[in-house]
Parts: structure tokens; C-alpha cells; sequence
């Protein structure tokens, strides 16, 4: 048995084999001796229900989430709420979320010009060039570090270096933003570039490639999709992210497209702002804008796993 | 020659002999490359330089009473931030207790129960929690969670259970237990994926040697999947808990915004991030400063449990 069982270990004859064992423990048929008594059974069904539970549970606001934004936000989005802007009046009906989605457009586009070239190419120094040396490590625990480092923090943070002197604006939200995706990119990066296959960089070598040849034309365009997977994730993040835009872009009801100078509104600083109104007409845009933040972030996710399916590198 | 050159094969070597120059765009690439990563550094130095720079003002007025004083109150120019330490705590003590039990059940379903079909829906829908937007939470939870179940549930339990002080009546709704609940809903996934990797990673022989024993699945799960990732199940936990204390918005919108210290969790309070966050658009002066000096507060907490909660992970990665 266990012979065999070493043999042809894989994953699907191991989960098959799991499922048979578990089968027959919890239905006692096992060996005559190891059969176990009523209490143990017991114990096992009802730790089978308690886990059972705790998935449904986790289950349940999921798709609550989801039908309550597809029928509020659903009814209360129109071609109106997509191509105008907030009415100064929050009691006012009609009117629109464009200002946010243009400025979220403008912010996140920017955070990710700087932040993604930036974070692929300092996943590389800690893969390519560091290689375990006391940078490249320190650089790998303080991007660990960063990712926990609360989005509000970075927004004050953003706030003392920089509003303080140039006042609010998009380039401020973009700058906190782009704190916010650089962490999360060389991360996601480094786990890429690190399966990248040692044996392609060795030809390349071989064939008398400088290291940054290598780098260029063989590592990075192979670990492609998967730093693709990474960008995506991280845009998702910015674009959904509110806190530390309340001290950079502090939000404006008119759409701005000036990138330095005023201040500029996010959909999710419009949202924040619909929910906490008592009046309908500004709670149904909040939730049409929460439908359309949704969408957005949604995409972003599933390009994601779409580039990360379509990446040939394996564990 | 160069990049541009797309005539000649990458396999013929003279296109690569001839570059003296790329030794030299070598050291530039790995200088180039090795500045980004110090970037990271440096922007995290300068964060903490910078902020306790402008927070500075608000520590010297308080003193160590800015964090051990329960005296929020602006127009007074007393600026204490204890009773949002406290919130912060609570709310994020809340969200564990009920996010790792139930986290630890889902991961351990899709790695010990699920059947593989089963697996990737689940999967799925466990990560679309993970990438709503935080304030969509706050919206759904004050006025859908809040109003339909968190209401009633927080009444009928100060009802009942209203003489043991922490859960003293009558509920407010807006409070530490709804923030709490919302925010355990938020750091479900993050626990739930880290431990599911880390059930994974128990060898299946340990699970066939157990079975071989005559255990039960749960006796399985308990004699050979749960201790040797005890390690791990607790530094996904810190990484959860590390997420909750800096969470803001969904805080902000349902903890009832109260800078005072309520014992019971179903009245209002406040939280650190909450404060800054609602206080930012009427503050001036020192004010900012005392935000600012709270934000510094909160930054230093959440690396102290992130650094713990890397060094378990770690720890366990390596044994």
C-alpha cells in the first residue's frame, strides 16, 4: 500500500486517495480494531457541519454584496449618471459620477506610469543583480513592510511632503496611490521573475549575452504575463482605494482635469460622500457608482488572472 | 547595432560580440535597477521623517499624554488619542474573532473536504472579497447590513447578555460591533488564502499515516494538518489583524465616529484611521498635527505587527 501509494503520488491520486480514506474512516468500515465508536464519529460529523457552516457563512456576504450593488446600483445607473457630473445640490435627482471616473482615470493612470516601472525593475535588482545580498534583502523586507503600511498613513504621509507645498490635487492622489502599487508590484514581480527557468538565462549567457541583455530580452519577455498579472492587481488596488486620497485629491464636485493645482474628485470619494447623505436622490448615485467601481476593479481583476493563466512559467 | 538590429538571429553570437559598450550599460542597468529598489527605502524613510516632522507640534503640546490621555477635544485644544487606540483595537479584536474561525473552516474545506470541482467557485468567490473596494463595504454595510441584521442582532444580545458590561445596552447601532463585523468580512480572504496555502503544504503522507491509524477526517485534521501549520495559521492571523488596524473607511462609516472609550461594544466610538479620515476636511493648525501625530501612531503600530507577523511566516516558511 504505501509503496504504491509513494509511486504514483500525485496530486489527483493523492486528493482521490484522501477522499477514499476519508470516506471510509468517517463511514467506520476501516480495519476491524480502528473502527471508530460512536463519540469519535460524532465529533467528526459535527466538526463536518461547523466547517460546512463557516464556508456557507463566508458564502453569504459575498453574494449578498453583489445582488444588493447589481439592483441598487442597477437601477439607480443610467447613460445620464455615466456622462455627467455631481450636481452641486446633493438633494438634486439626476446628475452623475464622471468627474470621479475621469479623475480616478487620471490618478490611477499616473500612479501606474511611474510605480510600475519602477517596481518591475526593483523586483529585478532583487532577483537578477542582489541575488540574497544585504540590499537586495532589506529591499525585500521593507516592500513586505510597505504592503502593510495603512493607505490612510501613506495619504498623510503625502500630505506633509508634498500638499503642504504644492496644494491638493491629482498628482498628489496619483503620488499616494503610486506608494501604495510599488510594494505590491515588486512582490508580485520578484515571485515572476524568480520562475523564470535558470536554464534560459544560462544560454542566453552562453551565447555571450552582457547580464542586462539577458535581463531585457529573455527574462523580462518571458516573465511577461506574470508581471502583466502583478500591474493589473496593483491598478485594481488604486482604483478602489479612498483613504488616502481624503488628504491628496480631497475631492471636488466639478470635473477637473488639471493635474497639479486643485483639487480633483475619485469615484470612491464620491461614494464615500453619497453614503454619508441622508437624502435618496445622492444615496442612489452612491450606489451607481459603487456598480461602476465595482465593474472597473472587476476587469482590472480578471485581465489579471487572464495574463496569469497565459504565463508558461510553473511553479 | 543594438536592440534596433531586429535582421540578425539572437542566436548568432557576433551580434552580441561586438558590444564593448554593453559591459558598461551593464553596471548602468544593475546601478539603474538597484536605485529603484533603494527608492522603496528611501520613500519609507522619508515617510517616517516626514510625517513626525509635522506631527511634532501636537507630540511636544501632549507630550506622552497625547497617547495614554483620553482627551479628544479640538476646540479646546486638547488632543488625546487613547479612545481611538482603543477603538482601533477593539473593532480589529472583533474582526479576528470571528474571521479566523471562520477562515481556518473555508481553508480547511477546500484543502481536506472540498471535491475538486468544488475548489476553484469557491476559490473565486472567496477572492472577489478580496477585491471589493473598502468603501463599497462601508456603503453596503450602513444601509443594508446595518438596518437588517446588525441592528437586531446588536439589540436582541444587549438584551440578553446586557449585564456583562461589554455588551451593556441599549445598542446605538453605529458602534464597535458593526465596524468589527464588516471589517471581519474584509479580512476573510487575506486568512483564508494564506492558511490555505499553508494546509497545502502538509505532506500527504502525513495525512495517509493518520488515516492508516484509523482516524476519523477531523482526527486527521487535528493530529497531522493542524499542528504542523500552527506556525502559519497564526502569521496569516497577524497579517489579518495588521490589515484591520489600518483599515479606515468601512471603520469611519459605521463605528459611530465618538472620541470617547465605551466599554460596551455596541456604542459608538472612534478609531485612529476613522479620525483622520473624518476630521481632515475641518482641521487646521495644530490640529493636523495632532491627525498627523495619530496616523504616526498607527503607522508604528501596524509595522510592529507586520514585522511579527513576517518573522512567524518566515520562521515557518523556513522549517
Amino acid at each position: 500500500m504505501t509503496a504504491e501509494v509513494q509511486v504514483v503520488d500525485g496530486p489527483e491520486v493523492t486528493s482521490r486517495l484522501d477522499n477514499w480514506a476519508g470516506a471510509r474512516a468517517t463511514s467506520g468500515a476501516g480495519l476491524r480494531g480502528t473502527r471508530p465508536g460512536a463519540r469519535r464519529l460524532l465529533r467528526d460529523r459535527s466538526m463536518t457541519f461547523l466547517i460546512v457552516a463557516s464556508v456557507v457563512l463566508t458564502l453569504v456576504p459575498v453574494i449578498w454584496i453583489l445582488v444588493q450593488i447589481l439592483m441598487k446600483g442597477g437601477s439607480a445607473m443610467s447613460w445620464t449618471f455615466l456622462t455627467h457630473s455631481t450636481p452641486f445640490s446633493m438633494m438634486k435627482q439626476g446628475g452623475g459620477f464622471l468627474n470621479g471616473l475621469i479623475g480616478t482615470a487620471i490618478m490611477v493612470v499616473l500612479a501606474s506610469v511611474v510605480s510600475i516601472p519602477l517596481g518591475i525593475l526593483g523586483a529585478v535588482y532583487v532577483v537578477e543583480y542582489g541575488k540574497g545580498n544585504w540590499l537586495a534583502k532589506l529591499i525585500r523586507f521593507f516592500s513586505d513592510v510597505m504592503t502593510g503600511v495603512p493607505s490612510i498613513f501613506v495619504g498623510v504621509f503625502v500630505y506633509t511632503a508634498l500638499v503642504v507645498k504644492f496644494k491638493y490635487g491629482a498628482i498628489m492622489g496619483a503620488a499616494s496611490l503610486a506608494l501604495i502599487m510599488m510594494p505590491i508590484i515588486v512582490r508580485s514581480s520578484e515571485e515572476m521573475l524568480k520562475l523564470v527557468p535558470s536554464e534560459l538565462k544560462d544560454a542566453s549567457h552562453a551565447l555571450g549575452a552582457a547580464k542586462w541583455q539577458t535581463i531585457t530580452k529573455v527574462v523580462l519577455p518571458s516573465a511577461a504575463p506574470g508581471l502583466t498579472t502583478g500591474a493589473m492587481l496593483a491598478v485594481a488596488r488604486a482604483a478602489g482605494e479612498t483613504a488616502p486620497l481624503i488628504m491628496t485629491a480631497l475631492g471636488s464636485l466639478q470635473l477637473v482635469t488639471k493635474l497639479a493645482g486643485s483639487p480633483i474628485s475619485s469615484l470612491t470619494l464620491l461614494i464615500l460622500n453619497g453614503a454619508g447623505q441622508a437624502f435618496e436622490a445622492a444615496q442612489a448615485r452612491a450606489w451607481a457608482g459603487a456598480l461602476e467601481l465595482l465593474v472597473i476593479v472587476l476587469v482590472f481583476t480578471v485581465l489579471a488572472r487572464v495574463f496569469a493563466s497565459r504565463s508558461r512559467l510553473t511553479r | 547595432m543594438g536592440p534596433s538590429d531586429s535582421s540578425s538571429s539572437i542566436l548568432s553570437a557576433d551580434r552580441w560580440k561586438r558590444k564593448g559598450a554593453g559591459r558598461g550599460a551593464d553596471s548602468l542597468f544593475a546601478f539603474l535597477a538597484g536605485g529603484c529598489g533603494v527608492l522603496v527605502l528611501l520613500a519609507l524613510a522619508y515617510m517616517v521623517i516626514s510625517t513626525t516632522r509635522t506631527a511634532l507640534p501636537a507630540f511636544r503640546a501632549e507630550g506622552l499624554s497625547f497617547v495614554t490621555g483620553s482627551n479628544w477635544d479640538p476646540s479646546n485644544g486638547s488632543y488625546q488619542i487613547l479612545p481611538f487606540i482603543y477603538g482601533t483595537v477593539v473593532t480589529s479584536v472583533i474582526a479576528l474573532i470571528l474571521a479566523v474561525p471562520m477562515s481556518v473552516g473555508v481553508a480547511l474545506f477546500l484543502t481536506e473536504y472540498a471535491p475538486k470541482w468544488l475548489r476553484a467557485p469557491i476559490e473565486y468567490a472567496v477572492d472577489l472579497l478580496a477585491a471589493v473596494p473598502s468603501v463599497v463595504y462601508g456603503l453596503w454595510g450602513l444601509w443594508v447590513v446595518l438596518p437588517y441584521v446588525l441592528r437586531p442582532v446588536s439589540d436582541f444580545l444587549a438584551r440578553y447578555l446586557g449585564f456583562v458590561p461589554i455588551f451593556a445596552g441599549p445598542s446605538t447601532g453605529l458602534s464597535y460591533f458593526a465596524a468589527g463585523i464588516i471589517l471581519s468580512i474584509m479580512i476573510t480572504p487575506i486568512i483564508t488564502s494564506l492558511s490555505r496555502e499553508i494546509f497545502r503544504s502538509v505532506p500527504s503522507a502525513d495525512r495517509h499515516a493518520a488515516y492508516a491509524l484509523g482516524a476519523t477526517r477531523w482526527e486527521m485534521i487535528k493530529e497531522a494538518v493542524l499542528p504542523r501549520s500552527r506556525g502559519g495559521v497564526v502569521g496569516a492571523t497577524m497579517l489579518g489583524l495588521g490589515r484591520a488596524l489600518g483599515e479606515t473607511i468601512v471603520v469611519a462609516m459605521l463605528i459611530g465616529n465618538n472620541p470617547v472609550i465605551n466599554l460596551s461594544i455596541f456604542k459608538p466610538g472612534g478609531s485612529i484611521a476613522g479620525a483622520i479620515a473624518n476630521g481632515w476636511g475641518e482641521a487646521t493648525g495644530i490640529q493636523i498635527s495632532a491627525l498627523v501625530g495619530a496616523g504616526v501612531v498607527l503607522f508604528v503600530i501596524t509595522i510592529i505587527v507586520n514585522m511579527v507577523a513576517r518573522a512567524i511566516v518566515y520562521r515557518f516558511n523556513r522549517a
